[in-house]
């Protein structure tokens, strides 16, 4: 099926973790019971008005940056017109000519493919609107609205239509959500169960010119919407390009031969189900908002979140592979944890000094523990210089690395430093002349060893390691078979 | 004791401070005063006697205990029935609103609670202040104290006439294009419109947000001075209120300015212009040389567009602002029980016909509710300005409409920019012609909006202007002298109409 190519845009809205909204003082918070989070102004009472949350705008400009946007020095906002329940004021303040941040750029690394860059058209701000509840139990019963979201602050990011595949869109959402989540630059919950990020999609297939003319065929642009999960939208962007590839052999429409069509994702039918098409294209009559000034964003202040953005996670990436020396796979495991889990990660390296190990542990067996019960770093109760000494212990030989994990789990079970938890199991590093003894008088106690060892079968010293165990719980195995070949080899 | 309604609030104060009076007795007299001319008149739309004279009683215990009280403390004062007074109704003249009860002061409200005045009640106005005669009111027309068959002007006829018919010695009024200084000039009393961005719009209910602003009505330059500073300032409820403090007039008012140059503008004697305005400007152009003045000629080259501009970019922004009356959240809403029948009605019928595609023109419930509660709750004026807005920022118009209007609004900017270069005050009719009589341009909107010509270059450019008595028609009519000052020069715009005043006198009393 080479025969088209999938090409997909996104517009994810996130909601900013702002105290309040976007133009009023009421709290921007999600689950209080309907219509109390509201005031004249995102009411849209008569004679109220808008005033800036500049927490907003500086959210929005540390997206920006962290999206390698421009940040003009001038921004505004606009009116998006258009009557419906939810929308207070008959208008959505949005911003139209002039956003706020645009010309960006995203790398995603999907399928282990060579990292490849999203342009990012724009990100702008813009007030939520309420929601409506409609009754769903066919009795008809009112629609009921809650404005609880009314005038909550939203990003709205459009990409390029740059994604080649549903496994793009999804590495694109991943990283998307890593940037702006709390792990990182903590601009958003990116919460998609509560709303506060949402996707919608449009896709469309450039295919083949069945003539060979060399010029593609674009099918018509279809938005998909109601995607609840990165999930859903892989799903939708897979089936949707299988619909539109039997479309077009069917119908052969083409871009411009019918109007844009909006489709909802029905996750449980696994399909797109057209939703009311717009008989004419909407005209929002955007003007300039008379109620708000417009926003000045001086190069100064941009600079300045600049220099306090947060390492972000491609250059963390890079860092851990360049100056660490891990591999690409351990360094995405990490980094894809969050903030936290790289700063414990590069603790543990700089106090054991084994980069590598360190890395090995964190991943896992401390991200194991983490998973398997569902704890933060923190619950874990592993402080990173305990495990760096146990690494340390380890490389220095002083702890034999088949009972390093009873010990790890130990530290952690009992809350205890390498020492304390080697001295409960009663690991004790094995002296090495105490070990030589042990050999020499494992091997003379069993000259049929050292006769086939001498045959040249060498994995016949592996009788000996479980009872030198027996002797010394302590002892190294892969020491006892080291020295006890040593001193076939010498005669004994 | 002697009539106290036709004093001036300043009088009425010092009056009060010396004990003569009670703020009570003075709410009362005025309270009197309502009810003995208010059925001609048809001033207020709600007279809130019971709220005030509790107002007026806590303010004469404060007083008679010694505590210190604000500028207008006991001064009865009207509110157009624009701004939101927390727990009263807001109609703005409009059914749409009829029934709203406001959850909140707008600041304006709050700072003249702030200030002790006795808010006396609500005045009728223009449905949403759209409108030059106060006929748009959804309630009631207001009749001009100085001969009962003419109008007020508008949009804020309710207040000007209370305050030229001694039914308050001060009020408040709201002025988008000219509807404070416009019934100002036809009522012989004073008005002014501040700087856009002095007064705090927040609050008022929103008509064109780039061009209202709320102002003082009195009967003497130095009371709408006390009123201006009472209510002057920046709030951090508006985006748009200059961030800059707002010194009190009121003590320099009565200050003449030295080395005033006046500035004529040629372009004001256009066509259309009243013999009778025009004499009595000229008398008004004559006492400031009296006065000492220099009298400088000014050219204004984009006024003549000012009327177009004003009727593309105010019913733009008032299509927006009006968006949000749609029988859901408050206000008017249809009748759902008649609509539900009249759909059923209309696609039974269009069933029996067959005719698939006009089942489908149909409206949903939905849409049903919006145009039968908007048509319903919203008058002609109102319904043509929203219709003017909507076609003028819609796709494809727009940019030969609202984008073009906004250039030439920087132009007549610009053109005042440059006059004021030369002069510090612009002088000029308020209005092409006197009072017109009730009904004389209801079926004329376009004749209406040219009695803007004047007066709506002050809002495009956000000048403060103000509109003082400086005449009377052969029969008997009041006309106003509109001075102009750069932005934020109220006090200059005041101490130079206060000498106009000085040397012609405030007008004469209207005989009801």
């Amino acid at each position: 099926m080479s025969d088209y190519q999938t090409i997909v845009g996104l517009e994810v809205h996130v909601q900013l973790a702002t105290k309040s909204k976007l133009f009023c003082g009421c709290p921007n918070r999600f689950g209080a019971d309907p219509n109390t989070q509201v005031c004249p102004v995102c009411l849209g009472l008569p004679g109220s008005l808008p005033v800036i949350n500049a927490e907003a705008v500086r959210l929005a400009v540390m997206t920006g940056v962290a999206l390698d946007c421009t940040i003009p020095a001038y921004t505004k906002w606009d009116r998006k017109q258009y009557f419906y329940p939810d929308l207070p004021k008959g208008y959505q303040t949005s911003q139209f000519d002039l956003p706020i941040t645009e010309h960006g750029a995203l790398a995603i690394a999907c399928d282990e493919q060579e990292p490849r860059t999203i342009r990012i058209t724009r990100a702008h701000l813009e007030e939520d609107a309420g929601k409506s509840l409609h009754d769903e139990s066919g009795a008809g019963g009112d629609t009921v609205i809650d404005l609880n979201r009314a005038g909550t602050p939203l990003l709205e990011i459009v990409s390029e239509p740059d994604l080649r595949s549903a496994a793009e869109a999804k590495a694109y959402l991943t990283e998307l959500k890593l940037i702006l989540g709390p792990e990182y630059l903590g601009v958003s919950d990116c919460n998609m169960q509560e709303g506060s990020l949402r996707v919608d999609a449009n896709v469309n297939l450039h295919i083949d010119d069945p003539k060979k003319l060399g010029k593609s065929i674009a099918t018509p642009i279809v938005e998909i919407k109601n995607l609840n999960s990165f999930r859903a939208v892989e799903r939708a962007i897979e089936y949707e390009a299988q619909r539109q590839w039997r479309d077009w052999q069917e119908t052969g429409r083409r871009i411009g031969e019918a109007p844009k069509q909006t489709r909802g994702w029905d996750d449980n039918a696994g399909k797109t189900i057209p939703q009311r098409e717009k008989e004419e294209s909407a005209d929002y009559r955007y003007f300039p908002c008379p109620d708000l000034a417009p926003v000045l964003n001086p190069g100064l202040e941009v600079e300045r979140v600049r220099l306090a953005m947060p390492e972000l996670p491609a250059a963390l990436r890079l860092r851990l592979v360049t100056d660490h020396g891990l591999s690409a796979y351990d360094a995405d495991v990490l980094v894809n944890q969050g903030r936290e889990v790289v700063d414990y990660f590069l603790t543990v390296a700089a106090e054991s000094g084994d980069a590598k190990l360190a890395a090995n542990w964190v991943t896992q067996h401390v991200l194991r523990v983490m998973n398997a019960d569902g704890k933060s770093l923190e619950e874990v109760g592993l402080p990173p210089e305990r495990l760096a000494g146990m690494i340390a212990k380890l490389t220095a030989g002083d702890l034999p690395s088949p009972r390093s994990r009873e010990v790890f789990e130990l530290m952690i079970a009992d809350d205890l430093d390498t020492d304390a938890a080697m001295a409960k199991l009663g690991i004790a590093a094995v002296d090495e002349s105490e070990l030589v003894a042990i050999c020499r008088e494992l091997l003379l106690a069993n000259p049929r060893v050292v006769a086939d060892v001498e045959a040249g079968k060498q994995q016949a010293v592996g009788a000996l390691i479980g009872q030198a165990k027996k002797r010394n719980p302590n002892a190294d195995p892969g020491r006892v078979r080291e020295i006890c070949l040593e001193l076939i080899a010498k005669g004994v | 004791m002697a009539d106290l309604t036709p004093l001036s609030a300043a009088k009425q104060r010092s009056l009060l401070d010396t004990g003569e009076v009670t703020s009570v007795e003075l709410t009362q007299a005025h309270l009197d005063r309502i009810t003995a001319v208010d059925d001609r008149v048809g001033a207020f739309l709600k007279v809130t006697g019971e709220r005030a004279l509790a107002q007026a009683a806590a303010i004469d215990k404060r007083r008679a205990a010694g505590e210190s009280l604000g500028p207008l403390a006991g001064l009865p004062v009207a509110v157009k029935d624009v701004l939101c007074d927390e727990g009263e109704i807001v109609t703005c003249a409009s059914r749409m609103l009829e029934h709203f009860r406001a959850p909140y002061d707008a600041t304006v409200i709050a700072k003249l609670k702030a200030a002790d005045a006795v808010l006396i009640g609500r005045t009728n106005m223009d449905e949403f202040a759209m409108g030059g005669s106060t006929e748009n009111s959804a309630f009631q027309p207001t009749h001009n104290p100085w001969d009962l068959a003419r109008s007020p002007g508008g949009s804020s006829g309710g207040s000007a006439a209370a305050v030229a018919a001694c039914e308050a010695p001060l009020a408040i009024g709201t002025d988008t294009g000219g509807s404070i200084r416009q019934p100002a000039a036809l009522c012989g009393v004073v008005g002014m419109k501040p700087t856009y961005g002095r007064v705090s719009r927040y609050g008022l209910v929103a008509f064109a947000s780039s061009l209202d602003q709320v102002g003082p009505f009195a009967r003497t330059v130095e009371d709408v001075a006390l009123l201006y500073d009472a209510i002057a300032g920046h709030c951090d409820r508006d985006s748009t209120s200059a961030n800059l403090e707002a010194k009190p007039t009121a003590p320099v008012v009565n200050e003449p300015l030295k080395g005033l140059r006046v500035g004529v503008v040629p372009e004001h004697y256009a066509e259309g212009l009243d013999p009778e305005v025009k004499a009595a400007i000229d008398a008004g152009v004559e006492r400031y040389r009296d006065l000492g003045a220099e009298i400088v000629e000014v050219h204004l080259p984009h006024a003549a567009h000012g009327i177009a501009t004003y009727y593309v970019i105010a019913p733009s922004e008032a299509s927006s602002n009006l968006a949000r009356y749609d029988g859901v959240h408050y206000g008017h809403r249809t009748d759902e029980t008649a609509m539900h029948a009249e759909l059923a009605a209309e696609r039974k019928a269009a069933a029996e016909t067959g005719d698939k595609a006009a089942i489908k023109k149909i409206d949903t419930a939905l849409v049903r509710l919006y145009r039968k509660s908007r048509t319903e709750g919203f008058g002609p004026e109102v319904q043509r300005r929203i219709m003017l807005g909507v076609y003028a920022l819609s796709e494809g118009y727009a940019d030969a409409y609202y984008v073009k209007a906004l250039q030439v609004r920087r132009l007549i900017r610009q053109d005042y920019d440059q006059a004021f270069e030369k002069v510090d005050v612009i002088l000029g009719p308020t209005t092409p012609a006197p009072a017109f009589k009730l009904g004389e341009l209801t079926d004329d909107p376009l004749s209406m909006y040219l009695l803007d010509l004047y007066t709506v270059s002050a809002n495009l450019a956000g000048l403060p202007a103000i509109s003082v008595p400086c005449g009377m028609s052969k029969s008997g009519l009041p006309i106003g002298l509109q001075l102009m000052a750069p932005p934020l020069e109220e006090e200059r715009l005041l101490r130079a109409a206060r000498m106009h005043e000085d040397a012609f006198g405030t007008a004469p009393l209207a005989t009801l």
